[in-house]
């Protein structure tokens, strides 16, 4: 269940994360920072969960927000 | 007591900031960026809401353009030295601070090309003497807003409009305007906005910030320190992009929750509010002082065209002497000598004895004013 609902949109760094969950609570669309995923990225910061469906949507606001995207992943 | 020394930093400040901050010690705590639990991520929230109020505050689009620093000073330095190299030419004023002079004296010692433009003795810029200094090599034009000692406005968006015919930066040091003058960066063409918190943002010591604008190309700026920023850490080189390029090593979240208070406080007030308030006051104060025989004042004599700070010597007084009186005697705190502006000094015509400053801010009151008159009229008296 778990497995099969979720994708995270990796970002540059923790600012960006933040401003991600900013723009994506004002288009409201839910999101949940997160860790990174070790098996995704290094990066000791976060990344932004949102649902699977949400994924074209999400891309959108981010981009209408000018963020860029380093990359989306099932979760 | 009468505090008028705002134009070093702004006391008291707005309750809210002691709260943000005592909040942030108390229940956040952690290191924003650093670590994914709640506290951490709440942390980065507090540091990104100071971020967004200040890129919302002068207009610019994208507040991750904001980096945030300890003060104006690392700001312009920032801009400064981050972005000049040797046989770049650089204009700037003769009304600035140090934190502007003495990186570019820093700088021209590095095979960086300097003019000063000279300003009026009331600390006024011709815009069109900035374009007569321009020349094939000039990458940026670099001006305070707003002299600390006299208050002087310089004609910011005049040169910005001239900065943007030549392809150059204008960089701007908006310590004496950020929160009490209206700024935004892309009507008045700034493209380095460096701002102070402390001051007429009302937030505490600490913190400061560059705003950098979309025709700067970040891959050419060089960051003033390099280290952890919570993001790439595979790689042992700096991230490339905004803002943790420029920003590494733990920040001042507790300063930040504080400032993020300060601006909410400003907005609530209205900066169209605090500037028609310190105007008046500012008008007040300078007539009260012409009023008193033996007393000079400089600068443009004008609120219109100066923020709250006034400068003033007595004939016959030294600075230094009036500033104790004051203090002891009528408990006004005030700041005499040359505010680390020995070129605006020069410009004014009183270098190397300075001048006596009173920094009004938004929380000054006419009583205040009424009360500082009197007490100078008595300096005087007493000589």
């Amino acid at each position: 269940m778990y497995r099969d609902r979720y994708a995270v949109v990796l970002v540059h760094g923790t600012s960006h994360a933040i401003r991600a969950e900013h723009l994506l609570d004002r288009a409201g669309i839910a999101c949940k920072l997160i860790p990174v995923p070790r098996h995704l990225s290094s990066n000791c910061g976060v990344c932004v969960r949102i649902d699977r469906d949400q994924v074209d949507a999400a891309r959108r606001v981010l981009q209408e927000g000018r963020l860029e995207i380093e990359g989306v992943h099932d979760l | 007591m009468i505090y008028f020394d705002n134009a070093a930093t702004s006391w008291p400040k707005p309750p809210g900031v002691a709260e943000a901050m005592v909040h942030y010690l108390d229940h956040v705590g952690a290191n924003p960026g650093r670590s994914g639990h709640r506290l951490s991520v709440e942390a980065g929230r507090i540091v990104y809401g100071a971020r967004e109020a200040v890129a919302s505050l002068f207009h610019a689009p994208d507040p991750l353009r904001v980096v945030l620093t300890a003060n104006v000073t690392e700001a312009l330095n920032l801009a400064l030295l981050g972005l000049l190299r040797p046989g770049d030419h650089v204009v700037t004023s003769s009304m600035e601070h140090n934190s502007v002079m003495r990186p570019l004296r820093a700088l021209e010692q590095r095979g960086v090309a300097l003019t000063v433009v000279p300003c009026t003795h009331q600390g006024m810029l011709d815009p069109a003497d900035v374009e007569a200094a321009i020349r094939p090599d000039t990458r940026m034009i670099a001006l305070n807003h707003a002299s600390n000692v006299v208050g002087t406005l310089l004609p910011v968006r005049e040169v910005g409009h001239i900065a943007r015919g030549h392809g150059l930066w204008l960089l701007v040091d908006a310590a004496q305007t950020a929160g009490a003058y209206p700024i935004d960066v892309q009507v008045d063409r700034i493209d380095l906005l460096a701002f102070t918190g402390h001051k007429s943002l009302y937030g505490p010591m600490g913190t400061g910030g560059l705003v950098i604008g979309e025709r700067v190309d970040v891959a050419m700026m060089e960051p003033l320190k390099r280290g952890g920023t919570g993001s790439n850490s595979e790689h042992e080189a700096q991230p490339t992009f905004l803002p943790d390029l420029c920003e590494s090593g733990t920040p001042n979240a507790v300063g930040l929750a504080g400032l993020g208070a300060g601006l909410q406080w400003l907005q609530e007030r209205g900066i169209d509010a605090v500037r028609a308030h310190e105007a008046a006051l500012t008008q007040q104060l300078i007539e009260g002082l012409r009023a008193i025989p033996g007393v000079t004042v400089y600068g443009p004599l004008d609120a219109g065209q100066q923020v709250a700070t006034v400068s003033f010597t007595v004939e016959g007084l030294e600075t230094s002497q009036i500033g104790l009186i004051l203090d002891e005697e009528h408990g006004i705190m005030c700041r005499v000598g040359l505010h680390c502006a020995p070129a605006a000094h020069k410009t004014i015509g009183t270098f190397p004895n300075g001048t006596v400053r009173f920094g009004l801010g938004a929380i000054n009151t006419a009583e205040e004013v009424s009360a500082a008159l009197a007490a100078v009229r008595a300096v005087v008296q007493e000589g």
